[in-house]
């Protein structure tokens, strides 16, 4: 019989720890095993970008990412973006431009961008684009969420002087 | 997929002894390519070993005297964000940004997606072009390849049972040099090359001393074009001498028609990218004293 | 009510289920959890077409984990009989077909068998041990193909309908049909200029980022639970019902959140077979497609050969015009070919019109509708023949489609006159945008233009609210919300009511729990479950004039209400203030609406698209997109413009990029995001947006159908601009590099 594998990680900056089989991917383990079903599955080949998470700080498609391969490893989804009841800058800016309709992919573009200005604070419209390229959206033709993502970085840059 | 057990050796010698032990066994980076693979059922495995907690495969080290060692496990967003190596190997950045999109960035390694060995694989015509060479380490020990070398048919490469790739090593940029690869897809991002020009050209006195061509996607492998680059070194640098090394990489190349282009078209679109290379590259390393 | 200033309608608030949607908690289908779930897989066929002469399951039955296996063999034994299922007569037969083969596999990817067990990974691995007998058979792949005498038939039992009869003959082209009216060859013969062409579309799929899925349980009282993600809770709960033979009272659906639709997620696929493994393992059975199986084993919309003619007088007038519309229907007859036939030249006012439609079968995966289906095709066509006679004229292209625009009275070819609309307006108002003017600024650039026309339809919707002591409202509806559709219900209901937006609480609710709703598809539901909304508050505004009646002692007659204040002579209660005294005055007030609403008013829609083209690699770059849209009245602007971006970014990857590139043998190459190609943020400029209102005056607030007429025009003016950018008239979807490259070069052969 196969022994499933005992993984150790912080998650949301908590400390979690599951068991699961060396096939499963890491998204697989934060839906089915840890009921996070925040982040969603929507082609399971890195194609789509629904299922971003931050791994230790890097944004990745987490079903290209083994749960085994999450040991000792931190990472961030979007049930973790929200401080408490408030809301992350970028998850009101995208209420508030609209900038969802189905809302399947939303999760995923809200962890990338937000590690977009963690890491640049004032991207323009063509970098934005650029990092948000591997996060398909069918909804919205992306409009509104540039403006979401514009509006969220000027929101956190006057926070932040 | 089936059932698989997970390793994570922490030196070269023990992924050689798992990968001798497991001969079906495969070697885990970014699995950007591995785990499509297994989950389409092209490829199979009772063992993954995962490559990114041995240090000699996640080194990034630069020095301008030695080069560079780039780690076959090193994933590309590290690439794009060090400054020395950006600096000095401009064109491998921009490579290391163009291989899916952020996400995969955060994972994928240049190695990786050497050893994928994928005819269209966007890292090894520049590779091939800066004259890299393959540190590889196996039960009988370590050898040398050239890049050009690995590659031997759509998704085979020189390993042999029990050995991994290691690192890639970098000679350091020459004055006067320039590089640059150009791919053709159809959207802007997260595409497979439909065709790839990687070029580097060392310029002396208005001539070329020496440039290396390779294409992306035309061939089985990656293929090193080696006659554009002798009919370059010593020829001007002007739109004549470009254009002839273009035709040459045209004719040389050896395309099939699939659902990303036909072969008449990726023919014509060696000439363009090479010739839209070799400009991108002299006027790199005119900037470059 | 009247066209006046509003105070809800027209405003932009937040959605009711913002909070949910970013943060998470939102649960779409595949979130479903219950006890003792397990998990289901589907065998599909690879090849295109073979008779299917044994199934042995088995080997997968006994594979550790496994707890049950199901084929076509478990549905129940019925005699075969026409069913409707929401889109017309259909053999049961058919029905069930698609979702489980019988006999034959009629498409790569078509669903054999399922298996449940302990988790996805163990049913995965004993599907791939049962053991299929296939004879194959050869594969027919276009409609032109699946046309002639000696293609290979994919039913046996399918005969032509021709001209609304029956004609007997056993062939691929499930209908013929044909719209006429005037003289055609007498409209051509007044023609100064005659344009003939030809054009093909290759498959494309509506690309919905959630994939399908189902969970069902068999209860152990009979019922049948079934929760999953889908465009029409009361369709997955008459099909299930149907194909499971049981009384449609057995079945609740529960809508789940749903990830996008487009109109591929009103056709059922998983709820019956999970339904199956459920009554077989005693457990609730989830079902959830890979992208590959949504690919192949989904609906995607029609390939295409399409004719068309058109004529025209030197003053710029179309004489004549007429299409012929081969479309594919794949597996299963339905194209919707028919909707394509009625848009094509829906935006014209033409006397002599002839159409011919035809459903064409063949081995590719049984179509479902795509956004205004059969209509984008059909415009691909039209505009681009209507954009090569005004060049041939010297007119502006949209001055000769405002010398031939549609207007109250125009008759179309399929017989409704138009009642109000906006095309006219809609060109007017993409001639006055900066962006028509705008100097396009390099070679290689080329402006095109196209419109296009939607019906929209109606159909059933119910609504109820009950007031709240506190003087909120609780909406209860049955539209599963795609793009924020209960919040622009709600909207129309708090208007009606005189309350803020956010003090309606909608909630989308099961089939057991509200009236007979339609599909949430068709550009209805704003606009018919609104109007249930609207309905619904209006009886709730009935009974609290009553009851504020009572409180004053005075005739019920005598009560007004305007803008959430009651009167009566010189007494006046806010809907606040009467809300709370309900008990005393009788107990709670719950109003109803039901609608089954026909005012419908179509939508115009037209883009304007700048482009560049690489002549050296036939790359397309979008350099700037405008989408105009008559929107009747935008009940939230916010997601009228988010409608039109949308379906326009979507129109764009249709025409540049997106295509199920098949195999000789029936097999889609691409199956995977990779390799088809839809537009990423970095493929596209911003979408401006320019929303008409011609109000409509069939709807309560003027307001049309806005989801789908955007998704028209895109690839039309695409390729008008790129005929000026590159000076080659494409005549085939999708027009990619290497497409554009072949055209460049035999031009200059």
């Amino acid at each position: 019989m196969h022994a499933k594998v005992r993984v150790q990680s912080t998650i949301n900056g908590e400390p979690q720890e599951f068991l699961c089989e060396p096939r499963q991917s890491l998204l697989e383990c934060l839906r089915d095993i840890l009921g996070l079903t925040g982040t969603k599955e929507g082609c399971n080949d890195g194609n789509c970008g629904a299922c971003t998470v931050l791994l230790d700080g890097r944004v990745v498609t987490s079903c290209l990412v083994l749960g085994v391969e999450a040991e000792g490893c931190e990472i961030t989804t979007v049930e973790g973006l929200a401080k408490g009841n408030e809301l992350h800058p970028l998850q009101r800016s995208f209420l508030e431009n609209a900038a969802l309709q189905c809302g399947i992919c939303t999760p995923g573009f809200l962890v990338a961008a937000k590690a977009l200005l963690d890491q640049q604070p004032n991207p323009s419209e063509d970098e934005i684009r650029l990092w948000l390229a591997n996060n398909l959206c069918r909804c919205t033709g992306y409009d509104k969420i540039i403006r979401a993502v514009k509006q969220a970085a000027i929101e956190m840059q006057e926070v932040n002087t | 997929m089936k059932w698989f057990d997970y390793a994570a050796p922490v030196s070269v010698g023990e992924a050689v002894g798992l990968l001798t032990a497991h001969p079906s066994a495969r070697l885990l980076a970014g699995g950007t390519d591995l785990l499509v693979q297994l989950r389409a059922g092209r490829k199979e495995t009772d063992l993954v070993v995962d490559a990114k907690r041995i240090p000699a495969l996640n080194v990034l080290d630069y020095a301008p005297a030695g080069g560079l060692t780039l780690g076959s496990a090193v994933p590309c967003y590290r690439i794009y964000r060090d400054e020395a190596v950006a600096r000095a190997y401009p064109a491998l950045a921009e490579v290391a940004s163009l291989i899916g999109g952020t996400q995969i960035q955060g994972r994928a390694s240049i190695g990786g997606n050497l050893c994928n060995a994928a005819p269209s694989a966007d890292s090894v015509p520049l590779l091939i072009a800066l004259g890299a060479t393959c540190r590889v380490v196996g039960p009988r020990g370590s050898r040398e390849v050239a890049v050009e070398d690995f590659c031997t048919a759509p998704g085979r490469t020189v390993l042999q049972p029990g050995e991994l790739l290691v690192s890639l090593h970098l000679p350091p940029p020459a004055p006067h040099s320039g590089a640059r690869y150009l791919r053709f897809i159809p959207r802007n991002e997260m595409d497979i090359a439909v065709a790839g020009a990687g070029v580097e050209v060392i310029l002396e006195n208005g001539r070329f001393r020496s440039a290396r061509v390779a294409l992306a996607a035309v061939a089985p492998t990656p293929l090193y074009v080696r006659e554009a680059g002798e009919a370059l070194t010593g020829s001007p640098v002007d739109e004549g001498s470009i254009a002839a090394a273009a035709e040459i990489a045209r004719k040389s190349a050896r395309p099939i028609t699939d659902m990303r282009g036909t072969a008449d078209y990726r023919s014509h679109l060696c000439a363009v990218l090479t010739r839209r290379a070799l400009e991108a590259a002299v006027a790199r390393a005119r900037e470059r004293n | 009510m009247k066209a006046q200033e509003y105070t809800v309608v027209g405003t932009r608030p937040i959605r009711h289920d913002g909070a949910d949607k970013v943060t998470g908690r939102a649960l779409y289908g595949a979130d479903f959890q219950m006890a003792g779930m397990l998990y289901g897989y589907i065998l599909r066929s690879p090849h295109a077409h073979a008779r299917i002469r044994r199934i042995d399951t088995s080997k997968a039955e006994q594979f550790p984990g496994v707890k049950a296996v199901v084929t076509a063999d478990d549905f129940p034994e019925v005699a075969d009989r026409m069913v409707d299922l929401g889109e017309g007569d259909t053999p049961l037969s058919y029905a069930r077909g698609n979702v489980l083969a019988k006999g034959k596999a009629l498409y790569k990817g078509h669903a054999l068998a399922a298996v449940a067990a302990t988790s996805v990974h163990v049913a995965e691995e004993a599907a791939g041990l049962i053991e299929v007998d296939y004879e194959v058979l050869p594969c027919v792949l276009t409609a032109p193909e699946a046309m002639r005498d000696n293609a290979p038939i994919v039913h046996d039992d399918l005969t032509t309908k021709e001209f609304g009869e029956q004609t007997g003959r056993v062939s691929n082209v499930a209908e013929h049909f044909r719209y006429a009216m005037g003289d055609i060859e007498a409209g051509f013969a007044q023609a100064d200029v005659i344009v003939e062409r030809e054009f093909h579309t290759a498959t494309v799929h509506q690309g919905y980022i959630e994939p399908h899925n189902a969970t069902a349980l068999w209860n152990n009282d009979g019922r049948i639970l079934v929760w999953c993600s889908t465009q029409g809770s009361f369709v997955v709960r008459d099909v299930t019902a149907c194909l499971l033979d049981v009384p449609v009272s057995r079945v609740r659906v529960t809508p789940m959140e749903i990830g996008g639709g487009f109109g591929g997620k009103i056709p059922v696929y998983l709820e019956p077979v999970a339904a199956l493994l459920s009554k077989k393992t005693g457990k609730p059975v989830k079902i959830v497609m890979s992208r590959k199986d949504v690919f192949e084993g989904s609906g995607p919309t029609p390939g295409s050969y399409i004719k068309v003619k058109i004529g025209a007088r030197k003053d710029g007038r179309i004489t004549a015009a007429q299409g012929y519309l081969a479309y594919e229907a794949g597996a299963y007859p339905g194209a919707m070919v028919a909707p394509g036939a009625m848009c094509i030249f829906a935006a014209y006012d033409i006397s002599n019109v002839v159409i011919d439609g035809f459903d064409v079968v063949l081995n590719k995966p049984s179509t479902a509708a795509y956004r205004a289906p059969g209509a984008t095709n059909a415009a691909f066509a039209a505009e681009s023949v209507v954009d090569e006679i005004a060049e041939k004229l010297g007119m502006d292209p949209l001055d000769f489609r405002l010398k031939n625009a549609a207007k109250e009275g125009t008759r179309r070819a399929d017989g409704p006159k138009y009642r109000r609309v906006g095309c006219v307006e809609v060109i007017e108002a993409m001639k006055d945008h900066p962006h028509y003017s705008a100097p396009l600024g390099g070679p290689h650039r080329g402006r095109g233009v196209a419109i296009g026309f939607w019906f929209n339809v109606g159909m059933p919707s119910s609504c109820t609210i009950s007031v709240s002591a506190d003087g909120t409202v609780n909406l209860v509806e049955g539209s599963t919300d795609i793009g924020g559709t209960r919040t622009s219900i709600a909207m129309q209901a708090a208007e009606v009511l005189g309350i803020t937006a956010e003090a309606v609480r909608p909630t989308v609710v099961d089939t057991d729990s509200v009236g007979f709703t339609a599909v949430t598809g068709g550009s209805r539901t704003t606009f018919a479950t609104g109007w249930a909304a609207y309905e619904a508050a209006q009886d709730v505004l009935r009974q609290m004039k009553e009851r504020a009646a009572k409180i004053w002692e005075a005739e019920a007659a005598s009560v007004v209400v305007e803008r959430g204040v009651f009167r009566s002579g010189d007494k006046s209660m806010t809907f606040q203030e009467l809300a709370g005294r309900l008990d005393q005055t009788g107990g709670p007030v719950v109003g109803r609406g039901a609608v089954n609403p026909r005012g419908v008013g179509g939508s115009f829609s037209g883009c304007i698209a700048d482009v560049e083209v690489d002549p050296e690699t036939g790359k397309v770059t979008i350099l700037r997109f405008t989408s105009v849209q008559d929107a009747g009245k935008a009940i939230h602007p916010s997601y009228v413009e988010g409608q039109m971006q949308g379906g326009s970014v979507q129109g764009i990857g249709w025409a540049l990029n997106e295509e199920y590139y098949m195999s000789d043998a029936g097999s889609m190459m691409n199956s995977s995001l990779l390799d088809y190609r839809m537009p990423t943020a970095l493929d596209l400029p911003m979408i401006d947006t320019a929303i008409v209102e011609v109000p409509n005056p069939g709807h309560p607030f003027g307001a049309r159908g806005v989801g789908e007429a955007n998704i028209i025009p895109p690839p039309g003016a695409i390729a008008n601009a790129i005929y000026r950018a590159a000076g080659v008239r494409m005549n085939r979807l999708p027009m990619n590099p290497p497409a554009i490259m072949q055209a460049i070069w035999s031009q200059r052969d």
